[in-house]
């Protein structure tokens, strides 16, 4: 069994990120690990533009903004094996995997970077009635078949969510000659960023039905058309508004899923909301020495924000290695407020440095404050204009904040002013 | 003539009225903010959009873009002029793929390494 001192359990940008920051801090012996023939995971299907705002202060597209990475990569020499798929993680490191060239094999880790990804919500998961019929995919599937194989997989279209994927599949699908006649979205808002709406369905003039859901598929080798229907408060469906749209496909944008099965396997507790591991503020899950970052850890809306928090996880995992462990001084868990969903971190286990929290919202607000509380001590507070589910949101809590917290836990909430 | 649309310059989403007379923005209102207007402004008039795409080359696909944001009005006739090119060889990002489209004085460049 090969020994190796970090391996990275996937080569999208929070293993690329992870993999530079944890050389960049003294650790030289990493492996990158992805099931993909090449770097980049899904930024090599999302082609349109719209990345690195924040992280590069320009705006690429997916591909470009892997390559920015894959670059980093291939500078440091950081070893990678592609073509592999991970089989097994242990919670004592142990990583089965296989590909063609080596068969299965084993490495013994000193410290794991899971950054796998997630997957998109299937047919199967929404349950909607009707017939098996081609001509039903995911927006990401239809992605991949548009962008890398060039295949266009549909000419009348339905689209089930108004997630991002499914917003830049509306104006993809209609650039290369498709007509898309409707998107619906079950919740009264938008799950997707304001841009997307304006520049991938207004310019198309696409309508944008909220609180709609498709009802029914119907045909029976490909798909001829769908029922759809305004649903009510409770999301159920009203059936005397239901209404036929003749089409020959249907996409579904309803939402991602961290991609969590080898973490199930090494044992590792997940959150309930966000479907990825609890963590602590450097990304370290509660089995010794496994990091967690990207998009397997919550669903992120920025790639600029997966390299950010895979940075931490790489510097995490760095000095695990180099520290045969961490001096935890405190454990602060954080709680949730109102009208917050979930936090990243979910505790905090060392107060020497500032921790910067991601949380998301559970509806959408205008005029609100931003409150952290210790117990009923405000220890954080910022005015918004707007808060929705669609973006990520953070605050910072200074260490000298955490020197002092008295009640062990940390309360992050948002109160409306209006 | 009164046009209406949403601002993307935030996440706020401010809904933007915009009067035009003579093909000139002559008011601007539900903005918070100068960005707003100033968005509002060009958005009216002569809205651009950056053009993302893919080219073929042999078996597999090439991710393109514009290098500056092209007029709206015209995309679908640049998609007709990207469509219609078929590359032979490899590409590197940067690559000029349709140099000057149009007239435009704006290139389509590849956007991702291609081996064929």
């Amino acid at each position: 069994m090969r020994n190796i001192d970090l391996v990275i359990i996937g080569g999208g940008p929070a293993g690329m990120s992870a993999a530079v920051s944890a050389y960049n801090s003294g650790i030289k012996d990493i492996l990158i690990l992805d099931r993909e023939p090449r770097l980049g995971g899904i930024l090599q299907q999302c082609i349109h533009n719209g990345f690195g705002l924040h992280r590069f202060k320009e705006e690429l597209t997916g591909p470009e903004y892997s390559w920015k990475y894959e670059q980093m990569v291939n500078e440091l020499k950081i070893p990678v094996m592609l073509g592999t798929m991970v089989l097994d993680v242990t919670e004592d490191k142990i990583i089965t995997a296989m590909n063609e060239e080596n068969g299965v094999f084993q490495i013994q880790a000193k410290a794991v970077v899971m950054a796998m990804g997630c997957r998109e919500r299937s047919r199967g998961a929404l349950n909607i009635a009707g017939m098996r019929p081609a001509g039903i995919y995911t927006a990401g599937a239809a992605q991949k078949f548009v962008n890398i194989k060039g295949y266009l997989p549909g000419k009348k279209v339905v689209i089930l969510g108004s997630g991002d994927i499914g917003l830049i599949m509306a104006r993809r699908m209609t650039l290369e000659g498709a007509k898309v006649i409707t998107v619906c979205e079950l919740m009264p808002y938008s799950g997707g960023l304001t841009r997307n709406i304006v520049q991938c369905l207004n310019d198309f003039d696409i309508p944008l039905k909220l609180s709609h859901t498709v009802v029914k598929i119907h045909g029976k080798e490909r798909v001829e058309g769908v029922t759809i229907a305004k649903v009510d408060k409770s999301l159920k469906p009203i059936m005397e508004t239901a209404e036929y749209i003749e089409c020959d496909t249907l996409l579904l944008s309803c939402g991602l899923i961290p991609e969590n099965e080898l973490s199930k396997g090494a044992s590792i507790t997940l959150d309930r909301v966000t479907g990825g591991a609890v963590v602590d503020q450097r990304r370290e899950t509660d089995k010794k020495g496994i990091f967690a970052c990207g998009n397997v850890l919550h669903v992120h809306d920025l790639v600029d924000y997966v390299s950010e928090e895979a940075e931490i996880a790489g510097k995490g995992a760095a000095e695990y290695i180099q520290n045969d462990g961490f001096n935890k001084n405190c454990d602060i868990k954080m709680t949730l407020g109102d009208c917050v969903r979930y936090t990243v971190p979910q505790h905090i286990t060392s107060n020497e440095n500032d921790v910067k929290i991601y949380f998301r919202v559970s509806d959408v607000h205008k005029d609100v404050t931003v409150e952290a509380k210790d117990g009923d001590e405000v220890i954080f507070s910022r005015k918004k204009q707007r808060v929705a589910p669609g973006e990520m949101e953070s605050i910072l809590i200074k260490s000298d904040v955490l020197k002092n917290i008295k009640s062990g836990a940390i309360t992050v909430g948002v109160k409306l002013n209006g | 003539m009164e046009k209406n649309f949403t601002c993307i310059v935030c996440p706020m989403g401010c809904s933007l009225k915009v009067q035009i007379e003579d093909g000139k923005v002559v008011s601007v209102t539900g903005n918070t903010c100068p960005r707003g207007a100033k968005y509002a402004q060009t958005e009216a008039v002569a809205p651009v959009r950056t053009l993302t795409t893919t080219v073929r080359a042999g078996e597999k696909m090439v991710s393109v873009k514009s290098t500056q944001p092209l007029p709206k009005e015209n995309l679908k006739k640049y998609m007709d002029m990207i469509n219609s090119v078929k590359l032979e060889t490899s590409v590197n990002v940067g690559d000029v793929i349709i140099a000057d489209i149009d007239g435009t004085g704006i290139d389509i460049v590849a956007t991702k390494n291609v081996d064929i």
